[in-house]
Order: structure tokens, then C-alpha cells, then sequence
């Protein structure tokens, strides 16, 4: 199995679990985190496809969008932890109230 | 040509840590998982040649989402999480890391979850078969112009040359980002995020040795970038971890910067781009197309006006996550803190 394959795989598990986790945890820290690790999983790939296309050295254009995704990254996940402790200050809640339990 | 063993096991503990951190009951457990699995992953980076990813995942990946994280994590922590609605008011938690309140996931997310996996994940294997297995890319044409571009390091090319619109929106997206958070904590700067000088004469101590280095390092990756990984990005990322240490040392940090010099730290990226876009357009070339004789002076101007935009607008994005202490807004409802 080539580094491609296997680390294509790899990819392929952590979309996976940053998704369910995404969906199924409902504190808002684990859903930021659960984000991240899909963000970490699409970059993993495209790593992967610059790794495969190397010549004298890896294929430079993925790369350099996973280092503008990886930036990118970050600044969302630094806004969304704006939010997040914004709305725990104001209401004392960690998660998005979906339905009252009553 | 390292052996296969050692990506499977790095493969492995990417996926085990991944697991574990969204898995565990405890916030504070999540979030130093969660770290580690950064790491991991800028080995992963190492592995798949990609040193610039490494050295950015390092710093910005691992370091800065896991101090934003950690302090996000102890506010949530210190105040406890919601007071159920129905049933008994949470008690006085002796067990302070667990986050009290939160009850798991409910039966219709765990159904939802697994078909949004099923499905996507179903997508994503059908996609991945149907890649064209030719080695095409565009390692080629970029070891063509290389010569042209003013730089020897490719990806730096690629970054501040070839796709350097880009990083110019790139750079504006962090400007927006730090905007944003500024407009939800409802202040003009971050002045009022500073803290007291630490008790602990550790801490207190620590950048006085920390931070000279740590603006010569950043100096150095900048100026590496154009021959070696490195660049604006990781220098950048280097001044913000820089800044973020002062802050929690309760030493003057980007806390100090007043209004003007604050708007001009965070906009100098996007005005570098935005001069280099002008003389381009006047001079009669295209777009942010820079001359072959002068692209590497150019480009290492830009740089060193991106780093510092980008270490002043991570460091920003950190403080402005901090509520505002003051009776600015306050905890409403029965969730008063003990």
C-alpha cells in the first residue's frame, strides 16, 4: 500500500469522526474541535495528492492551500470561540438550545 | 524510503487520538488530546514532505488553536456548563472538570450522525476511487517559472508569486475574523483583556528570556522563506504565540497598542497587497503580476508586512475571545457562578 493510499485512509477515518462528532456532541467546544479534526482530514488528503505528484519535489499548489486553509482555519475557529464564550458569559450555556426539556 | 510500519503506526495514533478527544467526558482531557493530535499530525506533515505544513501546524494548528482552546475550556469549566431545565439545578460540582449539565449525545443525533457518516463518508470512498491515477499536478509548471518568480523555495513561489491573490484574500478573511470578534465583544481594541502581572514568578519571568528569541526566530523564518520552509506565515505565527505569552504573563502585550496603531498592525498585510496591486496595474502588467527582477524584493516586503498583520491579528483574535470583565454583560438567569 503506498504513503497515498494509507494516508488517504487515514483522511478518510478522520472526516468521519470529526462528522459524527460534529453531529452527535453537543457541547459547543466539541463541535469546534470536531471541525478541526474534518478541516485536518481534507488538508491530510490534499497533502497526500502533492506527496503522490512530486517530481523534484512535492507538488507545491496543494500545498500552499493547505497552508491558507490551515490560517484560515484557526481565525474561524478563534470567531466561533468569540461566540461560544459570549453566549456562555451572557447565558451560562454551553450548548445551542435545540428544545426545552419540558 | 521509511518503512511502511512507521506510518501506520503515526496513521493510527492520528485516528485513536482524534477519537479519544471527542470521546471524553472531560473538557480539559478533549482539548490536551486534541493538541497532541496536532503534533501528530505536523509529523504526519514531516512524513508527507511538506515541512512548511509542519512548521505552520506546529505553531498555528497545535499551539495557537490549543491556547484558545484551553482558555476557552477554562472558562467553561470555571463557571459551570447549563443548568438543566427540568430535574434538580446543578449542585456545587466538586468535580469541576467534568463538564456538569452536558448530557451526551441524544438517540436523534446519534441516528442523524450515523447517516451523515454513512452518506458523506459513502461520497468521499466513491471520489476517492475515481481519482485519475496519472501523476498530474503541477509540480511541472511550477519548476518552470521557479527561475522567474525571485524565490527558490516553491512553495513560498507559489504563495507570495504565482497565487499571491490568494494570500491576499487569505489575509483579509484573518482581518475579517478579527473584526468579527471585536464587534461581539462590543469594544473598539483589546485594552481591556490585560491582565494582572502573574503571581507565579515563573511565568512572570518568562518572557523577559522567551520573547527576544522568539522575535529573532521569527525574523529568521521569515527571511528563510524565500530559500527554505519557512515564510510570513510561520514567522507570523511565531509573533502571535510571542504576544499571547506576554498577555498571560500580565505584561504589556498587544493589550497596550491604542487605537490607531492597533487598525494599522492589523491592516498592513492587506495595504502591502494592496500597493503591490497598484504599482503592478500602473506599472502596465497585470494583476499583482511582479517583475522577475524585483519579485524577490517585492515578496519579501510583502512578507514581513503579512507576518506582522498576521501575529498582531492572531494575538488580537486571542484577546478579543475573553469576555469583557466589566459589568459589560453579565450572566443572566439562575446560573449565578458560587
Amino acid at each position: 500500500m503506498s504513503a497515498f493510499a494509507l494516508y488517504s485512509l487515514v483522511g478518510f477515518a478522520l472526516f468521519c469522526i470529526g462528522l459524527h462528532g460534529l453531529i452527535t456532541r453537543p457541547h459547543l467546544l466539541r463541535k469546534l474541535l470536531a471541525l478541526n479534526i474534518m478541516g485536518s482530514a481534507v488538508f491530510l488528503f490534499l497533502v497526500a495528492v502533492a506527496y503522490r505528484n512530486r517530481d523534484a519535489f512535492p507538488d507545491p499548489v496543494p500545498q500552499a492551500m493547505v497552508l491558507t486553509g490551515i490560517v484560515v482555519a484557526v481565525s474561524t475557529t478563534a470567531f466561533a470561540l468569540s461566540l461560544a464564550r459570549r453566549l456562555h458569559a451572557q447565558t451560562g450555556r454551553t450548548t445551542l438550545a435545540e428544545e426545552q426539556p419540558e | 524510503m521509511s518503512p511502511l510500519v512507521v506510518d501506520v503506526v503515526l496513521g493510527g495514533a492520528v485516528v485513536w487520538l482524534a477519537w479519544m478527544s471527542l470521546a471524553s467526558r472531560d473538557l480539559f482531557r478533549s482539548v490536551i488530546l486534541f493538541i497532541v493530535f496536532g503534533l501528530l499530525m505536523a509529523l504526519t506533515w514531516v512524513r508527507l514532505e511538506a515541512p512548511d505544513i509542519a512548521l505552520a501546524e506546529a505553531a498555528i494548528g497545535a499551539g495557537l488553536t490549543g491556547a484558545l482552546l484551553l482558555d476557552a475550556a477554562a472558562q467553561f469549566t470555571r463557571h459551570g456548563a447549563a443548568v438543566p431545565a427540568a430535574g434538580e439545578p446543578a449542585p456545587a460540582s466538586p468535580a469541576p472538570a467534568v463538564d456538569g449539565g452536558e448530557e451526551g449525545a441524544t438517540r436523534g443525533s446519534l441516528v442523524l450522525g450515523g447517516l451523515a457518516v454513512l452518506a458523506l463518508g459513502g461520497m468521499l470512498v466513491f471520489a476517492l476511487l475515481r481519482l485519475p491515477s496519472g501523476t498530474e499536478g503541477l509540480t511541472g509548471q511550477v519548476a518552470e517559472e521557479l527561475p522567474r518568480s525571485g524565490v527558490e523555495h516553491p512553495v513560498t513561489a507559489v504563495l507570495l508569486n504565482f497565487r499571491a491573490f490568494d494570500t491576499w484574500l487569505e489575509v483579509s478573511v484573518l482581518l475579517l475574523a478579527a473584526l468579527a470578534a471585536l464587534i461581539v465583544r462590543r469594544s473598539r481594541g483589546v485594552g481591556d483583556a490585560a491582565e494582572p502581572r502573574a503571581a507565579d514568578p515563573v511565568l512572570a519571568a518568562l518572557p523577559s528570556v522567551l520573547v527576544p528569541l522568539m522575535v529573532l526566530a521569527a525574523g529568521y523564518l521569515l527571511w528563510l522563506g524565500s530559500h527554505a520552509p519557512g515564510g510570513a506565515f510561520q514567522a507570523g505565527a511565531v509573533l502571535a504565540s510571542a504576544a499571547v505569552l506576554l498577555l498571560l504573563a500580565g505584561r504589556r502585550s498587544i493589550t497596550a497598542l491604542g487605537g490607531a496603531s492597533l487598525r494599522l498592525a492589523l491592516v498592513l498585510g492587506v495595504l502591502a497587497f494592496l500597493a503591490a496591486a497598484l504599482a503592478t496595474l500602473l506599472g502596465g502588467s497585470l494583476l499583482l503580476e511582479l517583475p522577475p527582477a524585483r519579485a524577490g524584493t517585492a515578496i519579501l516586503l510583502i512578507e514581513a508586512a503579512v507576518a506582522l498583520s498576521i501575529g498582531a491579528t492572531l494575538a488580537v483574535l486571542f484577546a478579543a475571545a475573553r469576555p469583557v470583565p466589566s459589568s459589560g454583560y453579565g450572566s443572566r438567569g439562575e446560573a449565578a457562578p458560587p
